[in-house]
C-alpha cells in the first residue's frame, strides 16, 4: 500500500473527505515556500501537492502562472523542488506528497533519473497535466513500474466512453477537474460536480478528489459531501501573492496567511 | 533514435501522431476528446472529394492561386551562380502563405458546425488571415497576440479589428507568440463546445502538424508542376525560412521523396547563435523537449524552462519548430541552417532593389541563405526560394533598424 492509499483508507475509516493542498514549490522563494509547506499538515492538509514551476503552464490561470514565474525568478529548479520534498520528509513520514506540473522539465531531467530521485526523497505520486493516456509510455508506465502513483485528471469532457481510457493506468486517486477551463478562474457548479462524481464512480473505485476553483470553506464543505477529497490551489497561491511586498518579497504574514486559509477550509471539509 | 532512411519520407505521422520520436499529443485531458474529434473530422474531410473541391475553388477565386513561379533574373545575374526562382506566395490574398492553411481549417470548422474561431498570432499574418476567412464566412473570431507583439505590429492589429476580429493581448510570461499560444489553449479548454482552434503553423498536438502541412503543400505541388512546365525537370534545390515551419513544410513535402533535390530550412539566428539566447534557431541551437502539445526541438535552459526566441522577424521568434522538421533533421533529409538579423536585412534590401519586390523579413532569411549558396552552384542549377510573405508589415521595423524615422 502506498502512502497515498494508506492516507485515503484512514480518512475513509474516519468518515471524512481529504483536504488536498497545492502550492508552487519555491514561491515566493525557497525558504518561505519550505516554511509554508512544512506547516500545511498541522493546518489541516491531508495530501500535499508541490507544483513544479514551468514557464509555460498551459492549463493554469493567472494566479498559478504568476506563482511559477515568482518561483523561477527566485531561482527554483527541479533539483531544489526535490530537495524541498526531502526537507519536508524529515519531519513528516505520513503525509503523501504529490509532484504536479508539466512534462518538459521532467523530460529534460531524464525520466528514469527523475523517478529514482523523486522516490529517494520521499515523493509518492505525480500529476503531469500534459500527459494524457495516449502518452502513457512516456512517464506514467515507468512511474507505476517504479512503485509510484500516477494521478490522472478527469474533466467534464471525460464522458463514459473516455473514462475507461483515462482510468486505465491511474492510481492513488483521481483528480476531477470541476470546471471547463484553467485553474482558479471559475467557481465549480456544485450540482454538476455531484452528478459527474457519481458518474465517474461507475468507472473507478479510486478516491475522487475535486478541484479547480475551490476557494472557500463553504464550497469545500459542499464538495466534501459527494467527493473523497477537495483540492485547493489557486486560493492558497493567491493568499501568498496578497501577502507580498510591492517588490514581491515575502513578509511575516506570508506563511501565516496560507496556513490560516488552509485551517479555515479544513474546518469546512471536516464538518 | 533510428537514423536509417525510410522508403518514403512522406508517410508520417503514424497513428499516434509521431514523426519518429517527434510530435504526439501532449495536452491536458480536457482537450483530448476535442483533439480526437478533430482528427476524425479531418480524416472524413480528406476522404470527401467535395471538401477538396470547395477548398480548391476558394484557393483559386478568393486567395488567388496558383501563385506564380517567377524567375528572379537580376538576382541570378547578381549572384552569378544558380538560376533562382521565387515561389510568389506573397501575392496571395492577405500577403502571405498563411491563408492557404486558414482556408482549409475554416472550411473544416464549418463542416464540424463550429461557430467560434480562436487563433494565435505572432507577427499578425496568421491572425489577419484567420480574421479574413472568418469575416468571409460570418464566424466569430478571437485572436490572441502577445502584448509585446501587438506593440511591434500595430498595422496588423488594426487590420484584424477592421475585419471584425477581437484581438486579445496575451499578458502572461514573455508576452509574445508562445504566450499567445498558451492563451489560445487556455481559451479552448474553457470553450470546448463551440470553439475551433485554428493553429497557424505545423506545430501543436496531432493532427495539427499533419493537417497544416497538408493544407500548405499546395505550395510544393504547384512548384513541381510549374517547374516541370518551365524547365522540363525538377528543381535542384529548395530554400525556405522557418519559424514554426509551415511555409517550408508546404514547399518541401511534395519533394521529400525526390532524393536528388537538396532542401534547406533557414532558421533565424537573430544576433548570432553564439549569444545563446538572442536567436530563434530551435534546431541549430536547441534540443528536443515537449511544449504546446508536441515533442520537438526547443529553445530551453538546462532545467527545461522555455527560453524566448529572438529575431528581427516577429514571425520567426518562436522557441520551437514543427515536429516533422525535427524528424527530417534527425533523418538528415533536410539541411537546417540559419541566417542572422543582419544577413536577413541585407537580403531584404537587395531584393527590393534588384527585383522590385519588398519581401517580408521571414523569407528574407531564406534569401540570405540563397545569397550564400547560389554563387557556388553551376548556372544550370535550379533553385527555388519560397517568397512566403510580402514586407509591407515590416517597413516600420526595417526603418527603425536603418535609423530612418517615418
Amino acid at each position: 500500500m502506498s502512502r497515498i492509499e494508506r492516507r485515503f483508507a484512514a480518512l475513509k475509516a474516519e468518515g471524512r473527505a481529504a483536504l488536498v493542498t497545492f502550492v508552487t514549490a519555491g514561491d515566493p522563494d525557497y525558504e518561505t515556500s519550505l516554511k509554508i509547506i512544512k506547516g500545511l499538515p498541522r493546518a489541516g492538509a491531508d495530501v500535499i501537492e508541490f507544483g513544479m514551476p514551468f514557464t509555460d503552464p498551459m492549463a493554469d490561470g493567472p494566479a498559478i502562472q504568476a506563482a511559477g514565474l515568482r518561483a523561477l525568478a527566485a531561482g527554483q529548479t527541479m533539483k531544489k523542488t526535490l530537495k524541498m520534498v526531502k526537507e519536508f520528509r524529515k519531519d513528516d513520514q505520513d503525509t503523501p506528497v504529490v509532484l504536479m506540473g508539466y512534462y518538459n522539465p521532467i523530460y529534460v531531467y531524464g525520466v528514469d533519473k527523475f523517478l529514482a530521485d523523486a522516490k529517494a526523497v520521499g515523493a509518492d505520486g505525480f500529476i503531469i497535466v500534459d500527459l494524457p493516456p495516449e502518452e502513457d509510455q512516456e512517464f506514467c508506465l515507468p512511474a507505476l513500474k517504479a512503485g509510484m502513483n500516477f494521478i490522472r485528471l478527469a474533466t467534464p469532457t471525460t464522458d463514459d466512453a473516455r473514462a475507461p481510457v483515462v482510468f486505465r493506468n491511474t492510481s492513488g486517486f483521481v483528480y476531477y477537474v470541476s470546471v471547463l477551463g484553467i485553474t482558479g478562474t471559475k467557481a465549480p457548479d456544485l450540482k454538476s460536480v455531484k452528478a459527474n462524481v457519481n458518474r465517474l464512480r461507475k468507472h473507478t473505485t479510486l478516491p475522487i478528489c475535486v478541484g479547480f476553483g475551490v476557494k472557500t470553506a463553504e464550497q469545500a464543505r459542499a464538495i466534501a459531501k459527494d467527493a473523497d477529497g477537495v483540492v485547493v490551489g489557486s486560493a492558497l497561491v493567491g493568499a501568498i501573492a496578497a501577502s507580498l511586498t510591492k517588490a514581491g518579497k515575502p513578509t511575516s504574514k506570508t506563511a501565516k496567511a496560507v496556513h490560516e486559509l488552509v485551517a479555515s477550509i479544513a474546518r469546512g471539509v471536516r464538518k | 533514435m533510428n537514423h536509417t532512411a525510410p522508403n518514403s519520407f512522406r508517410t508520417g505521422p503514424d497513428e499516434n501522431g509521431l514523426f519518429g520520436i517527434y510530435g504526439g499529443r501532449f495536452v491536458a485531458e480536457t482537450l483530448m476528446p476535442l483533439i480526437l474529434q478533430l482528427e476524425q473530422a479531418y480524416k472524413d474531410a480528406k476522404a470527401d472529394p467535395s471538401f477538396q473541391e470547395e477548398l480548391d475553388s476558394f484557393l483559386e477565386h478568393y486567395v488567388g492561386r496558383p501563385s506564380p513561379l517567377y524567375f528572379a533574373e537580376r538576382l541570378t545575374e547578381h549572384l552569378g551562380g544558380a538560376k533562382i526562382y521565387f515561389k510568389r506566395d506573397e501575392l496571395n490574398h492577405t500577403g502571405a502563405h498563411k491563408i492557404n492553411n486558414v482556408m482549409g481549417q475554416i472550411l473544416l470548422a464549418r463542416r464540424m458546425g463550429k461557430k467560434r474561431i480562436i487563433a494565435e498570432t505572432g507577427a499578425g499574418q496568421h491572425g489577419v488571415a484567420t480574421a479574413t476567412a472568418c469575416a468571409r464566412f460570418g464566424l466569430e473570431c478571437i485572436v490572441y497576440m502577445g502584448e509585446v507583439d501587438m506593440e511591434r505590429q500595430k498595422p496588423n492589429v488594426f487590420r484584424m479589428k477592421l475585419l471584425g476580429a477581437e484581438v486579445v493581448p496575451a499578458k502572461s510570461g514573455s508576452r509574445t507568440l508562445k504566450d499567445a499560444l498558451n492563451e489560445a489553449l487556455r481559451d479552448w479548454v474553457a470553450n470546448v463546445e463551440d470553439t475551433f482552434y485554428c493553429i497557424g503553423t505545423v506545430a501543436g498536438p496531432h493532427p495539427y502538424p499533419e493537417m497544416v502541412r497538408d493544407f500548405q503543400s499546395v505550395i510544393g505541388r504547384e512548384t513541381k508542376q510549374q517547374m516541370l512546365k518551365r524547365e522540363g525537370r525538377l528543381p535542384d534545390s529548395l530554400v525556405a525560412a522557418i519559424g514554426g515551419g509551415s511555409n517550408a513544410m508546404g514547399l518541401f513535402h511534395p519533394f521529400l521523396d525526390d532524393k536528388e533535390v537538396e532542401i534547406y530550412g533557414v532558421e533565424a539566428a537573430g544576433l548570432g547563435l553564439k549569444t545563446k539566447t538572442k536567436h530563434a534557431a530551435s534546431i541549430t541551437g536547441g534540443r528536443p523537449g515537449v511544449l504546446h502539445g508536441n515533442r520537438t526541438y526547443l529553445l530551453m535552459d538546462d532545467d527545461g524552462q522555455i527560453i524566448e526566441g529572438h529575431s528581427i522577424s516577429a514571425g520567426l521568434d518562436y522557441p520551437g519548430i514543427g515536429p516533422e522538421h525535427s524528424w527530417l533533421h534527425d533523418m538528415k533529409r533536410v539541411e537546417y541552417v540559419s541566417a542572422t538579423d543582419k544577413e536577413a536585412l541585407a537580403a531584404f534590401q537587395l531584393c527590393c532593389r534588384l527585383e522590385g519586390i519588398i519581401p517580408a523579413l521571414e523569407p528574407s532569411h531564406a534569401l540570405a541563405h540563397v545569397m550564400k549558396i547560389a554563387p557556388k552552384k553551376p548556372k544550370d542549377h535550379l533553385m527555388v526560394m519560397n517568397l512566403c510573405g510580402r514586407g509591407d508589415k515590416d517597413i516600420f521595423t526595417v526603418a527603425d533598424v536603418l535609423g530612418v524615422k517615418l
